[in-house]
């Protein structure tokens, strides 16, 4: 075993690579479950978006593009959840799974001719500031998505914070009888709030084919789209912590991933297991307090009259 | 303007019809997309729903139902269970998986003595591994208040890599020439869940399936605890004002669907599997959830849809082996089923009305 061939700035850089799928999946579901929704489909418009993502910057040979077909292709999954809860007024966390199960099947479905295929290469944003020593790699040296998505928190932040638009959305979740009494649409409101969802984690997903791994195979988001929505807890709603909790996830995911490489004497399946054993002890630990939860995340709503 | 009005009661016609308005819809569309896929869509869907039952070569295929059903109707009933309380065991797929290690491991352990002890004691460690895995869920729930869903899911991925260290070290065949997997359990005639009547497909796991479905009806239909379930789901408050216990119900909810999710996955492992592999677990824990809506988690319900379900698995092997349809289309497929169970769902508790707007 030789530790000293971790190398802490690579590691700081890949971490934060690691954690921006888990990133814009999760700030995607806050603004959705802030809205009273809890989407349990994450997981499949991820994959959904990752296949969407992938085949569209094969095709084009543009990863921009790709990433835009990425977010319409999570939105679209997303649109049978807004119909099911929202129209048909099914059951949140039965719809959340079919979306998941049905997202999965799709992107195996649509992706067999990309199997064993390089997707084209995504440039880094800075060019030649990556090259610093330092904090060169950690600061610049990263691809325009992974800002993308630290912009989309800092947005997401002040939309929530300051904007009548977030002080509404929040309105919706806290209450939506109140919402819908003062005259806000509360239908529209949670419709557009899941379409943010989709299109984030669809961004996410394809954040994992394109960059992070690039390549395509069948369910390869592994359960990230669940810790996105374990992150969700943890950040007790709110968007700040989400980009700590992800970098801290995107840590727990590179250092295992780095002890297997240095050959640690535990077996690989036993480190491959810890980002999901650390994320149930993380559920465990700030379960106690739900305070934070919006009061009406998971309730359908039917105005009766 | 179309106006939805909530039904005083639940429509007993359309929660019997809306799945099988919801199975039409799926073959419409499924037909839909078979003819995107460039094939014959009359022909994909009469080999999904028909061959498997009526071709020549359905003495094959028959037996091939009670296989693939068995573990669905099984992991299915112990979902409902919860689901009908709200509480939500998604990691059904995992609980199969320890099931399936702890009952192998209890066989493997007594190779090769030749006793009738083995099997029976194989059985309970399964029911025992499926029952530990819900039970992690369960307690944390009830200590901490944390989400079940969350819990049970991650621990199917542990429970994965779980199967990947079993195939390649503790359980390895040590006669296995250094390839993963364990001893066949088929080859092991005491620890073999071999069909009780041979060509059947009839195994001790189909018998199970069927005394699990008895045990859920009795229970719902007949139990103190099973009426504590369904109040529990339709009606929360008054639940908890008649004092029911919330944290016996989880806990009674999320172990009896890992235990029976456990045997699931031991009867698999012993039988049609015959080992532990890498790739042992092809999804069941996660399809079952389909079946338990689809059965409108009712006992006998979720006997026939178990059995539908089973043969979606057969009749698309079917059309992937004769039309070269893709495995993934049946998924898809079976995806859209519940999407369509879940909307056309709004007509059991909601009446449609056509009223003109208003003016104001």
């Amino acid at each position: 075993m030789d530790l000293s061939a971790i190398n802490p700035v690579l590691l700081i850089a890949s971490l934060m690579v690691a954690a921006t799928p888990l990133l814009l999946a999760a700030i995607g579901e806050l603004v959705v479950e802030r809205a009273g929704v809890l989407n349990l489909g994450v997981e499949g418009m991820m994959i959904t978006g990752a296949i969407c993502g992938f085949a569209i910057a094969v095709e084009t040979g543009s990863p921009v593009l790709g990433f835009i077909a990425a977010a319409l292709g999570g939105a679209l999954l997303s649109v049978l959840f807004a119909i099911l809860t929202q129209f048909a007024l099914a059951n949140q966390v039965a719809s959340g799974l079919a979306l998941t199960l049905f997202g999965l099947g799709l992107s195996s479905l649509l992706g067999q001719r990309y199997v064993g295929i390089k997707p084209p290469e995504t440039g880094d944003a800075f060019g030649a500031l990556g090259d610093i020593p330092v904090i060169g790699p950690i600061l610049f040296g990263h691809d325009l998505m992974l800002y993308v998505g630290i912009l989309i928190v800092a947005g997401v932040w002040a939309l929530l914070k300051f904007t009548r638009a977030g002080l509404i959305l929040r309105a919706v979740g806290e209450n939506h009888d109140a919402a819908h009494a003062l005259g806000y649409k509360v239908k529209r409101i949670r419709v557009m709030a899941i379409l943010f969802g989709g299109a984030c984690a669809g961004l996410g997903g394809a954040y994992i084919s394109l960059i992070r791994v690039p390549q395509w195979t069948e369910g390869m988001t592994a359960g990230i789209g669940w810790i996105a929505l374990a992150l969700v807890v943890f950040a007790s709603w709110k968007p700040w912590r989400v980009l700590i909790g992800a970098y801290l996830f995107g840590g727990v995911t590179v250092l295992q991933l780095n002890l297997q490489a240095a050959g640690v004497a535990i077996p690989v399946e036993y480190l491959a297991m810890s980002p999901y054993l650390i994320t149930i002890l993380v559920l465990v630990i700030l379960s106690a307090d739900k305070s934070n939860a919006p009061a009406s995340l998971g309730r359908t709503f039917h105005a009766s009259s | 303007m179309i106006k939805l009005e909530k039904r005083p009661q639940p429509s007993d016609l359309w929660s019997v019809a809306t799945p099988i308005v919801a199975v039409l819809a799926t073959m419409i569309f499924g037909g839909i997309l078979f003819a995107f896929l460039g094939e014959n869509p009359f022909e994909a869907i009469r080999t999904i729903f028909w061959d498997p039952l009526f071709s020549e070569f359905a003495f094959y295929y028959r037996p091939q139902l009670l296989v693939k059903g068995a573990p669905l109707v099984l992991i299915a009933i112990g979902l409902s269970l919860g689901f009908r309380a709200g509480i939500w065991n998604i990691g059904a797929e995992g609980q199969y998986i320890m099931g399936a290690i702890f009952g192998a491991a209890v066989g493997l352990a007594f190779y090769p003595l030749d006793s009738m002890i083995v099997f029976p004691l194989m059985i309970l460690g399964g029911a025992l591994g499926g029952w530990i895995w819900a039970m992690i869920p369960a307690i944390l729930k009830v200590k901490f208040g944390t989400n079940e869903i969350l819990v049970s899911l991650m621990l199917v991925y542990v429970a994965e890599q779980f199967l990947a260290a079993a195939s390649l070290s503790f359980l390895k065949n040590p006669e296995g020439f250094g390839f993963p997997g364990s001893r066949n359990l088929q080859q092991y005639p005491a620890a073999h869940n071999a069909e009780i009547f041979a060509g059947s497909g009839m195994h001790w796991g189909v018998a199970f399936a069927f005394i699990a479905v008895i045990f859920a009806y009795v229970l719902l239909n007949r139990h103190m605890l099973g009426f504590q379930i369904r109040l529990t789901g339709e009606a929360p408050r008054a639940a908890r004002f008649s004092g029911v216990k919330p944290a016996r119900l989880i806990l009674f909810c999320l172990g009896t669907s890992g235990a029976l999710a456990g045997l699931a996955g031991l009867f698999e492992v012993a039988g049609p599997a015959g080992q532990i592999t890498i790739d042992f677990n092809v999804g069941y824990g996660f399809t079952a959830i389909i079946v338990a809506f689809l059965g409108r988690l009712h006992p006998v319900g979720i006997l026939l849809a178990g059995g539908l379900m089973a043969l979606t698995y057969i009749g698309g092997e079917i059309a992937q082996s004769n039309l070269g349809l893709p495995a993934a289309a049946i998924q898809v497929f079976q995806g859209m089923l519940l999407f369509f169970l879940l909307a056309f769902d709004l007509l059991t508790n909601y009446r449609i009305r056509f009223a003109k707007r208003e003016v104001a």
